[in-house]
């Protein structure tokens, strides 16, 4: 029995409304969630009580507001079990913490012959910071492929042991697929990564809602998500870098609170996490933040991954029943993240979306930020339904309802 | 579902199923893909003009209902015209799929105006004929093969 969370609802005030009429059925958590009454009261008081810069003051409220924004710092290490907290450096989300690599570390470590290695499920955000920084450095972009439909479209192990060189300086891989639903052997992938003395950064946007995060389990390097992806507010997210990396990189941004001795001529880093922090941080998203991973870790986070597990396999099993309608991804029975990734004969995934949208069913049709991807599979796009604490069986019924009247108008 | 219908008139439906002048030209002369990157959508449109008219166009690419049935709508309003007349008739399309107005004369392109209602679909619309009108700023060269 997956656990019961149908009291969790009525904490996500954006859930109780209705549109087109209609009862909404949010379906598009992969993109992003609601927030919970705590983040939004966390976000309020905040600013209504603490608001102040950090790390400057010496006023009441500005101790109060540094107080805070390390207090949500450290809440983080505990939340993927870093050993410490200056290894989280608060980022815009997921893209900003892997561009902050490629851009930080990148230069000064890679050269010409060099290899990075990513894989080719990434979303565009795991692809493109690499694809430019192969071409700042002359290092080359390898990507570990992504099996056929008959492998259950799973990353090619066979060929990423080929593909793991002693030239791989960096492999770049996601932990669960925002267009498959795949879950990725993090820890495995980054054990035979380390094996050739690879670093590894794991694409974490994903999996940090949803499943239990060990940054020491899982063994790797750096470590990025977004907040808005796991009840959090947008505008906020976290890279996690082991300490001894990190204390060993250029800034990428330079500017005010990063620095330790400044004169006209030159500057001088101030060591991790503010060498990585320019500016005034997101100071108010990152205690709203604090607030959602409480949250997360007072329903407990094996059971979230339990019943969005279990959603999903419910969804699969039902959608598979529809005429003409193929599903993406790992197979009946296969682990499978919150999300399922289906294409209709004969309708198109923009003409699914309209359609369900009018039904209130919130889903996603496009290529997900993954066009390359969607070449490969044949498809120029698919519809995405993706599940989080507050979904239902019952919004699991409205979906198939409305995916089979879709059906129908459109063979008919 | 009355602004369904009205979005997916059996003229759209006819169209995206048994699409008009669908498939690569191979006496084109003029040829260009219009791209839509939110959704992974295109379309090309092949042209082969005689003096200054559309002797021949056809299209080809992969999208939802309406960018398909609307592509296919277009090389049947088209063919025959001049260049400057068919900057006039996709000025006449814009404005029914932006205002929802009817065109004055019958015009099967009226079925378009649903989508007004649904502005994130007018870009689907009107994915062809951007193609189209591109395709004839290109100068004359055979097909590469
Ligand atoms: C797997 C994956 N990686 C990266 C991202 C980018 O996240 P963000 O847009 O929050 O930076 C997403 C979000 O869609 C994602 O699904």
């Amino acid at each position: 029995m997956p656990p019961d969370f149908s009291a969790v609802r009525d904490q996500f005030p954006a859930l109780h409304q209705t549109v087109h009429g209609k009862p909404l059925v949010y379906l598009d958590n992969a993109a992003t969630t609601h927030k919970p009454r705590a983040v939004i009261d966390a976000l309020v008081r905040y600013y209504e009580r603490d608001n102040s810069n950090v790390h400057r003051g010496l006023h009441a409220l500005s101790m109060r507001s540094t107080d805070s924004y390390e207090a949500a710092r450290a809440r983080a290490a505990a939340f993927i079990n870093a050993a410490d907290p200056a290894e989280i450096i608060f980022t815009r989300g997921t893209t900003e913490g892997i561009n902050l690599v490629a851009q930080s570390w990148g230069p000064t470590h890679l050269k010409a012959g060099d290899v990075i290695l990513a894989t080719e499920m990434e979303h565009h955000s795991n692809l493109v910071p690499w694809q430019r920084l192969a071409a700042r450095t002359g290092a080359t972009l390898r990507l570990v492929p992504v099996a056929g439909a008959d492998a259950e479209h799973g990353l090619d192990l066979a060929a990423l042991d080929r593909l793991l060189t002693p030239q791989v300086k960096l492999f770049a891989f996601t932990h669960i697929s925002n267009t498959l639903g795949t879950i990725n052997p993090a820890a495995d992938l980054c054990a035979r990564a380390r094996a050739v003395g690879a670093l590894t950064v794991v694409d974490a946007a994903q999996s940090s809602g949803h499943e239990p995060l060990d940054v020491q389990v899982l063994g790797c390097d750096f470590l990025s998500f977004s907040g808005h992806k796991m009840a959090g507010p947008t505008g906020i997210g976290v890279l996690y870098g082991r300490r001894a990396l990190l204390d060993a990189l250029d800034p990428w941004q330079t500017g005010g609170g990063m620095v330790a001795n400044v004169t006209y001529a030159d500057a001088t880093w101030k060591p991790s996490p503010e060498r990585f922090e320019a500016g005034t941080p997101n100071i108010a998203d990152a205690v709203a933040l604090h607030a959602a991973m409480d949250f997360l870790d007072g329903l407990g986070r094996p059971a979230l991954a339990a019943h969005d597990h279990a959603l999903a396999a419910t969804a699969r099993a039902a959608l598979a029943e529809i005429p003409g309608l193929r599903v993406l991804g790992p197979k009946a029975g296969s682990p499978r993240a919150g999300l399922v990734s289906f294409a209709l004969q004969d309708a198109h995934a923009h003409d699914v979306v309209t359609f369900a949208d009018q039904d209130g069913i919130a889903l996603r049709g496009g290529h997900h930020c993954n066009q390359p991807l969607m070449r490969k599979l044949g498809l120029p796009s698919t519809v995405r339904a993706s599940f989080y604490v507050y979904n239902t069986e019952a919004d699991i019924t409205a979906l198939v309802t409305s995916l089979r009247r879709i059906q129908k108008f459109f063979a008919g | 579902m009355s602004d369904l219908s009205d979005l997916y008139q059996s003229v759209i439906l006819d169209h995206n199923k048994r699409p008009r002048n669908r498939g690569r030209l191979p006496t084109a002369t003029r040829v260009a893909t219009g791209d839509n990157p939110t959704c992974g959508d295109n379309c090309t449109v092949y042209l082969r003009l005689d003096g200054d008219r559309i002797a021949e166009i056809s299209f080809d690419g992969q999208g939802c209902a309406i960018s398909q049935a609307s592509a296919s709508l277009m090389t049947t309003q088209l063919k025959g015209k001049t260049a400057a007349e068919a900057e006039a008739a996709f000025a006449g399309f814009r404005d029914i799929v932006t205002t929802g107005r009817e065109p004055e004369e019958f015009s099967e392109t009226a079925a378009f105006a649903g989508v007004h209602a649904f502005p994130a679909r007018i870009k689907c619309a009107t994915l062809g004929w951007h193609a189209a009108l591109e395709a004839l700023k290109q100068p004359d060269q055979p097909l590469s093969s």
